[in-house]
């Protein structure tokens, strides 16, 4: 009943299958014995099944996550293990060889490519080059009309969005509650994360605005020029956006004085203008200056002096143009 | 037989020798004409090799980021809108939190099976990047990248950057307090670019950071737009495998202008489905029992707070890294600013590396002058330069992933942070170096070696009459015979029919061309 079968054209040869004989020292153990390997591999699969059925189970059920994951994991495993030691070890593993086909054409069939190229464009499209250009040209222009509205419509221009803050003079400074800051809220060594008034809830003001309080021994802190009323009773302020990367510098090396930003390390000095003292940050934070208004609490005298955050190829180097 | 009424044995007859299956391959092939390159594709061999098989593991992990992916996109809603958290995870109850964060802790907590789902879609996209560099770093030091194969080269490294920005755009959208540090990082590395950078993040971010329609956005590109071209480019990538066919080892009866392996239906197939069922099933398994990004311990993000000691996943380790390392050399001048301290390591130096993979096939073939066709793979030690370049890199990148928690190490170890740091600054240069000459130097001494890469014989040692000792090699012993074998052609058929008349020898001593019962 077979020798009908072999009359059909094979592809490559005729030669019968030379599948490993069992005396091929290739085989493991467990192609030797087929028997064996096909009942471990079926008691491997039936395993696999009883955990997707316990994985139905445990999903129908709500179950556990982890035990709902180690059936479900269990009974792939198992399944794929089973499938691929089928496929190992009683398959058909030759080693059987088949021959490359040469992926390059002809000579003759390149030089004919090559030829269609050059010679029609030649006698085609290089005498109607007006057309070609116009072509050229409109899709170029549909290109710029497509990409620069999509753009542009994307977001704003930054203009000057990323040198200013929401701190004007007089902004009152207000924890992440809301309530205000008056010369007793710190003690020495305390410090705290304010926001303008108003704003302490909204993304910008928290994103943009905020800005670290540290109180400290007045007679320790080291004023730049035009800085010497901007930290009242030790009240310093600075920006809380790292001037590398733009992380929250949120922790305080209190023995120290360092402003410490968590992501890469950087160091600041609180005492001294918040100069980086450590770390890949390139500039001190910029200092808010501050004072007590009226009623007792502190306000700031004016906004930041400089763009907060990271550098960025806009930012000016000059320190004069308060806003 | 036509004479009597059709019985179920003559309407099978009637069907041919092959029944309902020749009865549909001929269907097919009438309308599609599928059978010729059909059995061409079934016949088609694969060489075995266990390193084949770390492409495979990058493949099967993205079938399973797509299964896992859909059914989170069930769930999860894209929006930094903020609401009132009210539901199953009672810390969390009546704080003001995103909708993306809000719904990802629902995931976690109220949708059934959704921590499992969520947890195996962040190990698969971990395990896909790895696979990826895995497979690429076998690919480099074989050499399977040299001519014909440099396209795939090329469009395996875009899928390396796809993948990895795939995944820290998909770390990002929980929006929790860990990933949105890490996206104003992201926001602050664009911006570092001259002259564009501040155009570039205020129209990606539609204004200033952190703003509302980034999550929305990096949503789009996370689900659709970056999954859609990875899959594009790995259709090119498995046509290109199939069409220039698969690079083996050298070995008996392989050359340049063969294949030598296991067939395609049925071994292969059936080692491959399974393969892409074990990594299903190691990905649930790690989904269920190994925890990972447990956001509703962090919180929703908030621009002004941060935690300490967090890194990113494993893949931008070396990026940060490099951030940590580099000193503060901010350029500052005639009005305007270059953020070098973040340009040069976190967008120069990345597009370095790439640059130097996508051009490397380029570069060897220039160097070498060497311009052939290569199917058959180098052994490492054979291309003691190409080897020790390989190496230098991955310690580089190493050394970098591991400078990304020089905090950690300085907490750990009670050293200063500052002589970690230094200490990374200069092992970064000094690695790299050391591991490449050290790799050039083994290559060279493996070279050297008789009979590397084959199998250990036992040697006698004989001593002559003057007292000279010699050695010489032992006769093989039968568990020492492991030679390879000729391979032969692809069979006709796999099918015991005509065999089994001969099989009951197969007790004793079968024929070279004899089987094993493979019906089964």
């Amino acid at each position: 009943m077979s020798e009908d079968v072999s009359e059909h054209e094979p592809s490559r040869t005729k030669v019968p299958m030379p599948i490993a004989t069992l005396s091929d020292p290739h085989l493991g153990d467990a192609a030797k014995n087929p028997a064996r390997t096909e009942s471990l591999i079926a008691l491997i699969l039936l395993v696999g099944i009883v955990m997707i059925a316990g994985f139905g189970a445990a999903y129908w059920q709500n179950w556990n996550p982890w035990i709902i994951g180690g059936t479900m994991g269990a009974g792939l495993f198992l399944l794929g293990f089973g499938l691929t030691a089928w496929g190992k070890y009683l398959m058909p593993q030759g080693p059987f060889v088949e021959e490359r086909h040469v992926l390059a054409s002809s000579p003759e069939e390149r030089d004919s490519m090559a030829a269609a190229l050059v010679e029609r464009s030649a006698v085609v499209v290089k005498r109607r080059k007006l057309l070609g250009g116009l072509f050229a040209l409109g899709s170029g222009i549909f290109g710029i009309v497509a990409i620069f509205p999509l753009l542009r419509s994307l977001g704003p221009v930054p203009g000057t969005s990323l040198d200013r803050t929401q701190w004007r003079k007089g902004s009152v400074l207000v924890d992440s509650n809301g309530r205000t800051v008056n010369a007793g809220t710190l003690v020495v060594g305390g410090i705290m994360t304010v926001f303008p008034k108003g704003l302490q809830n909204t993304p910008e003001g928290q994103a943009i605005d905020q800005t670290v309080l540290v109180r400290v021994q007045s007679t320790d802190l080291v004023t730049a020029k035009g800085r010497e009323t901007w930290a009242p009773k030790g009240y310093v302020a600075y920006s809380k956006v790292c001037t590398h990367l733009g992380c929250p510098v949120g922790l305080y090396e209190q023995q120290l004085e360092l402003l410490v930003c968590p992501c890469h390390q950087s160091m600041f000095n609180v005492r001294n203008g918040a100069i980086p003292q450590f770390g890949p940050a390139p500039r001190p934070l910029p200092q808010l200056p501050l004072h007590f208004d009226d009623e007792g609490n502190l306000a700031a005298q004016a906004g930041f002096d400089q763009a907060v955050g990271p550098g960025f190829f806009e930012r000016t180097t000059t320190k004069e143009n308060g806003t | 037989m036509s004479e009597t009424l059709p019985t179920a044995k003559s309407k099978r007859q009637a069907l041919g020798p092959y029944g309902r299956v020749g009865k549909v391959v001929g269907e097919l092939d009438d309308r599609l004409g599928v059978a010729k390159g059909g059995r061409v594709f079934l016949d088609k061999i694969f060489p075995d090799h266990w390193s084949f098989m770390l492409g495979e593991i990058a493949l099967y992990s993205f079938v399973v980021l797509i299964a896992t992916g859909v059914f989170l996109a069930l769930y999860f809603v894209p929006s930094t809108n903020q609401i009132i958290y009210h539901g199953t995870y009672v810390p969390l109850r009546g704080q003001p939190v995103s909708e993306a964060y809000g719904s990802t802790v629902n995931i976690s907590f109220g949708v059934r099976g959704g921590l499992l789902v969520r947890q195996m879609h962040h190990w698969a996209a971990d395990i896909f990047v790895g696979s990826i560099v895995v497979h690429m770093a076998r690919v480099f030091f074989t050499g399977a990248f040299r001519k014909p194969r440099e396209l795939n080269w090329t469009i395996g490294t875009l899928m390396l950057i796809l993948a990895v920005l795939e995944g820290f755009i998909g770390y990002s959208l929980p929006d929790d307090l860990i990933s949105g540090t890490g996206l104003r990082i992201g926001y602050s590395i664009a911006e570092s670019i001259p002259f564009v950078g501040s155009y570039l993040v205020s129209f990606l971010w539609g204004g200033t950071f952190p703003g509302n329609v980034i999550i929305k956005r990096f949503y789009l590109i996370h689900v659709f737009i970056i999954p859609l071209v990875l899959f594009g480019l790995l259709a090119a990538h498995l046509g290109l495998l199939v069409r220039q066919k698969h690079t083996q080892f050298k070995g008996e009866g392989r050359t340049e202008t063969n294949v030598v392996g296991s067939p395609m239906f049925p071994t292969f197939m059936a080692k491959t489905t399974g393969f892409l069922f074990m990594v299903a099933g190691v990905t649930a398994l790690l989904g269920a029992f190994a925890q990972i990004n447990p956001i509703w311990q962090f919180g929703s993000y908030n621009p002004s707070k941060i935690s300490y000691a967090v890194q990113p996943d494993w893949y931008m380790g070396w990026l940060d890294g490099a951030l940590r390392i580099m000193p503060s050399w901010e350029f500052a001048g005639w009005g305007h600013t270059v953020p070098l301290e973040v340009f040069l390591p976190a967008v120069i130096f990345p597009g370095l590396i790439f640059n130097i993979a996508f051009i490397w096939p380029a570069f060897e073939r220039r160097w070498t002058g060497d311009n052939e066709l290569h199917n058959l793979l180098d052994r490492p030690r054979d291309r003691p330069k190409r080897t020790a370049a390989g190496a230098a890199m991955l310690a580089l990148l190493f050394t970098l992933f591991a400078a990304s928690s020089t905090d950690v190490l300085a907490n750990y170890f009670h050293v200063s942070l500052n002589e970690v740091l230094w200490a990374f600054r200069i092992l970064t240069i000094v690695v790299p170096v050391i591991v490449g000459f050290v790799t050039y130097g083994i290559c060279r001494e493996m070279q050297g070696v008789q009979g590397i890469g084959k199998r250990k014989r036992a040697v006698v040692v004989h001593r002559s009459a003057q007292g000279e000792y010699s050695t010489v090699t032992a006769a093989p012993r039968p568990g020492d015979a492991r030679e390879e074998l000729d391979p032969e052609p692809v069979p006709v058929r796999i099918d015991i029919a005509p065999l089994s008349a001969a099989s009951p020898s197969a007790s004793g001593e079968s024929s070279p061309t004899g089987s094993r019962q493979v019906s089964r």
